[in-house]
């Protein structure tokens, strides 16, 4: 897949995107040379624990790793036939928030807490799409009603902290619509609220972006946001894509030891008090070199190979297209049932 | 580790006393004006008369989002802060007002793992004398035997051999919530209150902990009040669950029943906004999506507290009974009590289903409140909030 030419249909392509902190004696390899495509309107979710690199990828897409703490060692990220990693920063300012827009797990931290939210909306618009002031506001007032934020004429005037925190994760999805951007990436956006809130928040997404053609990439830790809203996914360890397919499949029939260790040890609420089956250990420190498969020291399929080299992301032996998995020796892919589960249902 | 040894001995200890009990306990902050003549206007009430019991040996969950007084519950059991009215008893003994020497013995016995563990711990002693101190201060170990305890515990909860010798900070969030509860199991405890233990940790090391404290409680019989806002985790690790609402429990029911047969119209919307690893259940499932955010417990809705947001109400004609009185928790099967006026009518499963159904498709079109003009149809699926309701701190825009 690394090697494959950008695909001339997708909206983004990722291409051996390569990012490290530090330097000198302490190099964290936060993201090792990853690829994917993204089509356009496409909902693709991006799972996997704290440290696997998913939020960095994200953020160097964006080109908003903080410098020079990170770098972009290699790589390409094109977005409608342009290399974003080669544009100067004047250049990329014109395209964030215009062709492409992020929303924050916090939004009380990427809001601007000493301004009106008016303001933050109409800059972007006033921004990209030249807008004079009053139009601006008009259409400010017009997404916040679209984000469903009550008498929305009478709460331009008011800052950040005087809404709640769905509130003001719903003014960040009208600041990140704004522009209609083609691409809009979701880092744990509802991670911080409540679930009844997450539910209003995730379908307010769902709704947004179906009707935009608006394509996604949701960031999150949690398996069950992504599997009612994604139609890929791509499962990153370590700085690696491991696991890569459609949401049905990655689903029912997961091949990366991980990702069947994640989809088993998390506990379902459809399901009974069948014993949760951790994944044992803890990832690695990416300060060091790792030779093989980063997974392999937490791996119940592991081979001698693992720990030699790293496996590529390849098509799963008898797999739906598009199945790809990194793994020397992947798992079958059977329908997972929590084990333990049978038995309480026969007590 | 087997599933049934996740079910503890909570069979045995139904009969007999339960380890901890609560009497409409209340916990009421003060809300003052004025800089040096501090004058009371109000009060924020967290917990609003909560009667409960924890049986030996089981886990009872606690549900319910942010302010709904479940972190304020546990610290009022744990006497971290003061009950404002009612009682707590723990082993038969009245601990609402106990100070001094036997409150210190009694909290050997009681122990909790807090939610935010950069704050509960001291930054400035390492892993291992943390560890060590509650064992010399309760003369449980000291010395080398301390700290082999102490290499124990942080093998247990899964840091590395070197955290000993370390400093909190130098460990990642996850980490050191593992150190928080690598102290509270120090004293080896009867009772823990794990606020939101699990929460800050990934899921693969989540399972583990929960594993873990799964594996000690039936180790050590011991006795948890589990607290956190993920439904999933809590039915995973409790025998019981008590959902709580603005400071009240709205419903406490076996856990396994709470997901198959919830009553309470707060329990069914909070179920269904769970989202379930599967793209095949989720793909099916009728979402019941509320309006609105939690009111603020300072000034808590009349009648029954959920009327502003409940869904069940606006199906049944908005009877003025909820907003008038306020509902009691009832018994309306085996360890199941709701307090809703009209649970009877989510009892049958197909009547449950039909109104849930009605009411998820109302929740679509319904996106705004009567009062206000529509909405271009580009925001009709997206649900709107009551602008009456604010959290706390937020200031009314009216």
């Amino acid at each position: 897949m690394s090697r494959t030419a950008p695909d001339p249909e997708a909206l983004l392509s990722v291409r051996d995107l390569e990012v490290t902190f530090g330097s000198g004696d302490r190099v964290v390899h936060a993201v090792n040379g990853i690829s994917y495509d993204l089509a356009p309107g496409e909902t693709l979710g991006i799972v996997g624990e704290s440290g696997c690199g998913k939020s960095v990828s994200s953020l160097a897409i964006m080109r908003l790793l903080p410098k020079p703490a990170a770098r972009v060692r290699s790589g390409s990220v094109i977005l409608e036939g342009q290399d974003l990693l080669d544009l100067s920063d004047e250049e990329m300012r014109r395209i964030r928030g215009d062709q492409m827009a992020m929303i924050f797990q916090d939004p009380m931290t990427s809001l601007n807490p000493v301004l009106p939210i008016e303001r933050q909306l109409t800059e972007v618009l006033e921004t990209h799409r030249k807008l004079k002031r009053s139009g601006a506001v008009d259409r400010a007032v017009e997404l916040l009603e679209l984000v469903g934020i009550p008498a929305a004429k009478n709460r331009l005037r008011d800052y950040p902290h005087q809404f709640s925190g769905g509130m003001r994760q719903r003014v960040m999805i009208a600041i990140a619509l704004a522009c209609d951007p083609q691409l809009l990436i979701a880092d744990e956006p509802t991670t911080a609220l409540d679930v009844t809130i997450q539910a209003q928040i995730l379908e307010l997404m769902r709704t947004a972006v179906t009707e935009r053609g608006t394509a996604l990439i949701l960031i999150t830790h949690d398996l069950g946001v992504v599997a009612g809203m994604a139609q890929r996914i791509n499962v990153m360890y370590a700085g690696h894509i491991v696991e890569r397919a459609t949401t049905d499949e990655l689903y029912g029939r997961p091949r990366h030891p991980y990702t069947v260790g994640l989809l088993r040890s998390i506990p379902r609420l459809d399901e009974g008090r069948g014993e949760l089956v951790p994944i044992q250990g803890q990832p690695p420190d990416l300060s060091r070199q790792i030779i093989g498969c980063p997974f392999a020291d937490r791996c119940f399929n592991v081979l001698d190979r693992c720990r030699e080299e790293m496996p590529p992301l390849e098509q799963a032996p008898s797999a739906a297209d598009e199945h790809l998995v990194a793994c020397w020796n992947p798992a079958e892919g059977e329908r997972l049932v929590p084990s333990g589960f049978e038995s309480e249902l026969a007590s | 580790m087997t599933a049934e040894a996740t079910i503890p001995a909570s069979a045995a200890g139904a009969s007999s006393e339960p380890l901890l009990r609560t009497d409409t306990l209340r916990v009421h902050f003060p809300i003052t004006e004025g800089i040096l003549f501090e004058r009371r206007v109000g009060a924020v009430r967290a917990v609003d008369g909560v009667s409960l019991e924890v049986r030996r040996g089981e886990t009872l969950g606690l549900v319910g989002e942010s302010g709904c007084g479940k972190s304020t519950f546990a610290r009022a059991v744990i006497r971290l802060v003061d009950a404002t009215e009612g009682s707590i008893h723990f082993d038969g003994t009245d601990v609402t007002r106990l100070t001094g020497d036997p409150l210190r013995r009694m909290r050997r016995r009681m122990q909790m793992i807090f939610q935010d563990p950069y704050a509960s711990l001291n930054p400035r002693m390492t892993i291992g004398s943390m560890l060590a101190e509650p064992l010399r201060v309760h003369g449980l170990a000291k010395g080398e035997q301390a700290m082999k305890r102490a290499r124990e515990l942080i093998e247990i909860v899964g840091l590395p051999r070197n955290a000993l010798n370390r400093y909190p900070h130098e460990f990642s969030g996850g980490q050191r919530q593992r150190a928080g509860i690598a102290r509270a199991l120090a004293v080896q405890p009867e009772f823990i209150a794990a606020d939101e233990a699990v929460s800050a940790l990934d899921v693969s090391i989540q399972a583990q902990i929960v594993n873990l404290l799964s594996q000690l409680q039936s180790e050590f019989n011991l006795t948890y009040l589990f607290i956190a806002h993920d439904l999933s985790v809590v039915r995973h690790i409790s025998d019981r669950i008590a959902v709580m609402y603005l400071g009240e429990v709205v419903e406490l029911s076996p856990s396994r029943e709470l997901y198959e047969r919830p009553l309470h119209p707060y329990t069914v919307a909070l179920v269904s906004a769970v989202p379930i690893p599967d793209p095949k259940v989720e793909s099916k499932r009728k979402r019941m999506i509320l309006r609105g955010d939690v009111p603020s417990p300072a000034n808590p809705p009349s009648g029954c507290r959920f009327h502003t947001r409940c869904w069940l109400r606006r199906e049944l004609g908005d009877p003025e009974r909820c907003t008038v009185e306020t509902p009691e928790l009832r018994q309306l099967a085996p360890e199941h009590g709701v307090a809703c006026h009209f649970a009877e009518e989510l009892a049958g499963n197909e009547r449950r289903d039909q109104l849930v159904t009605a009411a998820a498709a109302h929740s679509n079109v319904r996106d705004t409140d009567a009062d206000e003009p529509a909405k271009p149809t580009g925001a009709s699926a997206a649900p709107a909030s009551d602008p009456d309701s604010f959290f706390p701190g937020d200031v009314s825009h009216h």
